[in-house]
């Protein structure tokens, strides 16, 4: 069955409609990448995934949207906010639990944040910070991951290892990505919008980055 | 022939308030009536010089106390500020913010030293209720302030309570920290005061010291109260907060018995106009000459001479800021004079304005001289250290000139705006100030409120603390439009 179906929508935000005509299913274990210049609607599509999806899917934001003033093990309990009691939650806020603080380390082993679990997220590199975002959704525990831009701050080692560890872990990855190689490396399905509407979406198998050139040079089609 | 250029808001809105400010001067009374003031002065300053901190045995305790009623006052007031805030977008929670706010924590204290008599409770309440309602107001804006985009990540399905906890409150918390050690510091300063009104803090033993020209026990009193406020960073540690909140509520003697028959008295009794507590035929007419006679005898001329005051201590705070600020601005002077500025600027602002009030009207004699010179020396120390500290974020280009030019040329123009937002954010404070002058003496709300309550008509009383918290909330809401209106904004760091 598929995770996810639109027929002939359209989504938008603030009351404003930016995509129109949208008719696309989406299957359970796809690995997807939204492709497109930066204001074609790729976030809005994403916001629109996600709203669909509920508490199946975890987001990753675009600016990673961490707290600040809290750890990076806070940062990363939050993932799971929905299942716990408020009480539960506020102790952890106060003094975290050790069976919590295990699982959560658990998911920072491989990320190499493990020795950064009490520090303050203020404090963490570029790549330490987008990591601990990824930290979070892998927390959450949904099958889905849709993540807005979530390599874009890193360099391209730490992109791919971002990437591959998303795609070993959530069932489902839907992407939106300015990188074109990554998107057709990582993914193998693509989804181009353009002004508004989706005007790709075809497998990544054996394409090159400049069959993907007409998404982004104005007036061609 | 070239347009002659329309004046810009900003020129016309300060030319509008010293012309006004200008006309208030004319007609104040602004005589000194003492003999000879500067013998007096000379006096206190060899008092000054010479403080004598064993002249009395009750000074520790007196210092104990003021320390107690503030951090119990404070303490509660952050409680209920905060659970307000929560509830802040309510219309009836910021009304009734807004006017438990516009009453003077002396005023409160009047009226709980008629309910309460000298229980703690009087101290402890008047301090905890006005400033529950500003710091309701300043965390509402905190909250609001907090960076939102983390909402985006918080799990569908995710609890009310569990999202605020985690995402807005962890931001928002160290600025509540930092605000609340502000408060802090301001209980101590309405601590202090109480004391003239007869509670057993600093204040008391400085009215009394003072009045019997004893200046070296002044001076004493004076630089412990300094010495409590400057080190305040040092002893207030978050671990020892419980401490000390259980030792001010051990040593404030709760022993002193109030009746609760008093509490509904005053309710029921005390505080319903006199016409209408009689009763009788033509009540309803005599209760309208009487309200005709407070408003035209008492409330009207107390108006008048507390918006007069206002006015020309607000535009004389302005032209102070702009001498004070230099003191410490990095743009101006060198280290060693910043050090003696930012001192100068310590204690100034660390006098709380009644106190300051105090002993120059013992200098000068009753007028208004001795408010305005205190209302403004108090505040443009206050704005004038936040400018000064302003201006170190301000950076110059390596050939700008130097002295009195770079002053006019480069500072100024980039202070004003800041400066104008703050005095503006401050008049209220003023106007709430200059009200409560009043019970030393000078004719603002203030003197026919306390007259009210040495008379003991309450109701007399509580009309004018009434309409006092109307002038307020008027002021306030004229102060916010033209902020709004000149876009002066105020950080959170200034409020």
């Amino acid at each position: 069955m598929a995770l996810l179906e639109l027929k002939d929508e359209s989504a938008g935000y603030n009351g404003k409609e930016i995509l129109r005509g949208l008719t696309l299913s989406i299957e359970p274990g796809e690995r997807i990448a939204l492709i497109g210049e930066s204001g074609a609607g790729k976030s809005t599509l994403l916001r629109l995934f996600y709203e669909r999806l509920g508490p199946k899917a975890a987001l990753m934001p675009q600016d990673s949207a961490l707290v600040q003033a809290l750890t990076v093990f806070h940062n990363v309990y939050m993932g799971r906010l929905h299942q716990r009691s408020v009480w539960r939650n506020l102790r952890n806020l106060v003094l975290p639990a050790r069976d919590d603080v295990e699982e959560v380390r658990e998911i920072l082993i491989p990320l190499r944040l493990e020795d950064k679990i009490f520090s303050g997220v203020g404090q963490l590199s570029g790549g330490q910070y987008q990591r601990t975002a990824l930290a979070r959704a892998l927390f959450h525990t949904g099958d889905t991951i849709v993540a807005d831009e979530p390599v874009s701050s890193v360099d391209e080692h730490q992109a791919r290892e971002i990437l591959k560890t998303m795609n070993a872990q959530k069932q489902t990855v839907i992407l939106a990505m300015h990188d074109r190689a990554l998107a057709i490396e990582f993914a193998d399905r693509l989804i181009g919008v353009k002004a508004g509407q989706i005007v790709m979406d075809q497998e990544s198998a054996g394409m090159t980055p400049g069959d993907l050139d007409n998404l982004y040079l104005n007036g061609v089609e | 022939m070239i347009a002659r250029r329309e004046p810009s808001p900003l020129a016309r809105t300060t030319t509008g308030f010293l012309f006004v400010a200008m006309v208030c001067w004319i007609f104040a009374d602004i005589a000194i009536s003492t003999a000879d003031p500067w013998r007096e002065f000379g006096l206190l300053l060899k008092g000054i010089v010479t403080p004598d901190f064993y002249s009395t045995n009750s000074l520790g305790l007196a210092l104990a106390y003021t320390l107690a009623f503030a951090l119990l006052g404070v303490a509660l007031a952050n409680i209920f500020g905060f659970g307000l805030a929560l509830i802040f977008h309510s219309r009836t929670v910021r009304v009734g913010c807004a006017f438990i706010r516009s009453i003077h924590e002396l005023f409160w204290a009047l009226i709980f030293l008629q309910m309460f008599g000298l229980s703690p409770l009087t101290g402890v309440l008047a301090i905890a209720i006005p400033y529950a309602g500003i710091i309701a107001k300043v965390y509402a804006e905190i909250l609001e302030e907090a960076d939102q985009r983390p909402l985006s990540a918080i799990p569908v399905g995710a609890g009310r309570a569990s999202t605020f906890l985690f995402v807005r409150l962890p931001d928002a918390w160290a600025h509540f920290r930092n605000y609340s050690m502000y408060r802090l510091e301001c209980g101590l300063r309405s601590s202090a005061v109480l004391g003239f009104i007869g509670l057993p803090t600093l204040g008391f033993h400085l009215e009394t010291a003072f009045k019997e020209g004893y200046y070296s026990e002044v001076s004493a009193l004076l630089i412990l109260f300094y010495l409590v406020i400057a080190t305040m960073r040092i002893w207030m540690k978050k671990p020892l907060l419980p401490v000390y909140l259980v030792a001010a509520a051990a040593i404030l003697p709760w022993g002193v018995a109030f009746s609760w028959s008093n509490v509904s008295r005053f309710f029921t009794v005390d505080i319903v106009p006199y016409p209408l507590r009689v009763g009788g035929d033509g009540s309803i007419a005599a209760f309208g000459d009487w309200l005709v006679m407070m408003l035209f005898d008492q409330a009207w001329p107390g108006m008048v001479a507390t918006f007069q005051l206002t006015m020309i201590a607000l535009v004389a705070t302005g032209f102070l800021t702009l001498i004070f600020f230099p003191l410490i601005s990095p743009l101006l002077l060198g280290r060693a004079a910043r050090t003696g500025g930012h001192t100068f600027l310590v204690i100034v602002r660390s006098t709380p304005e009644y106190i300051l009030a105090f002993v120059l009207l013992n200098l000068w004699g009753p007028s208004m001289l001795p408010a305005i010179v205190a209302l403004s020396l108090h505040n443009a120390a206050i704005i004038g250290h936040l400018i000064g500290r302003y201006t170190e974020t301000v950076q110059l280009r390596l050939d700008a000139v130097k002295g009195a030019n770079r002053y006019f040329y480069e500072v100024l123009p980039r202070v004003y705006r800041p400066m104008l937002a703050l005095l503006f954010y401050r008049w209220e404070v003023i106007l709430r100030e200059t009200a409560i002058l009043g019970i030393l003496g000078i004719a603002t709300l203030g003197f026919y409120v306390d007259s009210a309550f040495a008379d003991l008509r309450f109701d007399r009383a509580l009309l004018l603390i009434l309409i006092t918290a109307m002038l307020n909330i008027c002021v306030d809401t004229i102060s916010r439009s033209i902020r709004s209106r000149l876009r002066l904004q105020t950080t959170l760091e200034q409020r």
